[in-house]
């Protein structure tokens, strides 16, 4: 293969801006690309939470909601999810809004926002099933002896129900936040200069194509890496001593 | 304290209960036994409205179950219940497990909740171990805790649910120790339970159940001493569980 390596393209000065290289284009994609998995993860976590509380509770209206949206969001892809909600919702809303979204917000806030609220959603979805799947691993035992003890049923879910499930679904929970980092790099293809698209960027400018990706993975694995070592100390850290399935221990 | 009357329930088609009537004093320990599938479990969490019943009413303290408008976890929290496999909250260490209760229901002072957490331990002689979480107790240790949560509500009534059948036959007397020990002070009590010596002991009445009916209500002393004068499903049951 016909290939000049070069490593220190990443500190070669960039072709728009004196004093900037492009390894700083990789920082400041990193630093989108944490913006939106966070902010994402936020509403996935409170969203999936409500949701996965609601599709245990003796309601059927209330479960049913539930699990139509969970069957709706996971049942399309996060790529036509994304371009529904950067082409499509923006032309569906009410006049003002639309004018904010579409001219007083900079591009890249608006993609930002698209973004963000595309992968929150469609992360929540499967939060919900994991939450469920928690609660119902409960002896049902537990909620019998919180109602003997006059507990009213948020109150049951508050103190006895979530607690333990939540320490239950730690592992998969931590799946689906990383996969939320990596879900992130769909923001590239609606115009958002997050890790990805700036490393496609890199490439084109340098054409040291090989060097750009090879960073770009190093980066998206120390960065997965690091959160999962940090869910495994939450999960120590929030283990219950007795328990054999709580904290591997 | 607990009035009974002509209660039946029926699971789809199938009927659990049929027309159960009996009246639980204050002060009084009732052992309710039979054969399983009897309906005696299903008989006792009607009494706290865990399991709901479709014809006749309980009223326990004089507030009826069957009335609409009973705030049920009011209610919930006046009665004790322990339950076969102690179903103590994992996630919270022994002393929250006793003071949950008290302040998330009844709002009372966490302070006071835990003295009087410690002194209920002490009571089941459980007193070192507060700290600890419940999957490092033993059954026996497990059940004595569970006891003590239901009693740190003050319950007017405890309900006890087949409280040793889950227990190692080493462990069975320490619980019905502490019971025994309740039953002596005056509590109220309605327990589910093949501990016959138990019933000898404490018990002021047995009530003797069948594919869902009550065939025996009757004080201890009938029940253990004139087996002649009880129905022949009742002899045989006590032929069986008595000869060893």
């Amino acid at each position: 293969m016909d290939y000049n390596w070069d490593w220190g393209v990443f500190f070669r000065e960039t072709t728009f801006e004196p004093g900037e290289i492009y390894l700083d284009w990789f920082i400041y994609g990193l630093g989108w690309t944490i913006a939106i998995a966070l902010v994402g993860w936020a509403i996935a976590l409170l969203l999936g939470s409500l949701l996965g509380v609601l599709r245990t509770v003796p309601n059927r209206w209330l479960s049913g909601i539930a699990t139509v949206y969970v069957e709706i969001f996971r049942n399309v892809p996060l790529l036509v999810q994304l371009f529904i909600w950067y082409f499509l919702i923006p032309d569906l809303l009410p006049e003002p809004l639309q004018q904010w979204y579409k001219l007083d917000l900079s591009p890249a806030a608006s993609a930002y926002l698209s973004v963000v609220i595309c992968l929150g959603l469609f992360t929540a979805a499967r939060v919900c099933e994991l939450v469920r799947t928690g609660i119902q691993a409960l002896p049902k035992g537990q909620s019998s002896t919180a109602l003997a003890l006059g507990f009213r049923l948020p109150q049951i879910y508050r103190q006895v129900l979530l607690p333990q499930a939540f320490r239950i679904i730690i592992p998969p929970l931590t799946s689906e936040f990383l996969n939320i980092f990596k879900n992130s790099s769909v923001a590239s293809l609606i115009g958002l200069m997050e890790l990805l698209a700036q490393t496609r960027q890199t490439a084109e400018f340098t054409a040291n194509l090989f060097e750009a990706f090879i960073l770009t993975t190093l980066i998206y694995f120390s960065l997965n890496m690091s959160l999962m070592l940090l869910m495994r100390y939450v999960e120590k850290k929030v283990a219950v001593p007795g328990l054999i399935a709580m904290g591997g221990k | 304290m607990i009035s009974i009357d002509k209660v039946s329930k029926w699971y789809g088609d199938f009927q659990v209960l049929t027309d159960c009537t009996t009246q639980v004093q204050k002060g009084e320990v009732v052992v309710v036994c039979g054969p399983s599938g009897s309906g005696k479990s299903t008989l006792i969490k009607c009494i706290n409205a865990l399991e709901p019943f479709q014809k006749g009413d309980i009223a326990v303290d004089g507030v009826s179950l069957a009335n609409p408008k009973t705030d049920l976890p009011k209610l919930r929290a006046r009665v004790g219940m322990v339950f076969q496999h102690f179903e103590l909250f994992p996630h919270l260490s022994i002393i929250d497990n006793l003071t949950i209760a008290p302040v998330k229901v009844l709002g009372r002072d966490k302070t006071e909740a835990v003295a009087k957490g410690h002194q209920l331990l002490e009571r089941v002689g459980l007193k070192d171990h507060a700290s600890k979480h419940p999957g490092q107790l033993s059954g026996g240790q497990q059940q004595r805790v569970a006891i003590a949560r239901a009693l740190a509500m003050d319950p007017i009534v405890m309900l006890f649910d087949e409280p040793t059948s889950a227990l190692d036959p080493e462990m069975v007397n320490e619980v019905l120790d502490v019971m025994v020990q309740l039953a002596q002070e005056g509590m109220t009590m309605m327990c589910v339970t093949h501990e016959m010596g138990f019933a000898r002991k404490v018990a002021s009445r047995v009530i003797f159940m069948d594919q869902g009916k009550i065939i025996e209500d009757c004080a201890k002393e009938s029940f253990f001493g004139d087996t002649t004068a009880r129905s022949e499903r009742a002899q045989q049951f006590l032929a069986k569980i008595l000869q060893h």
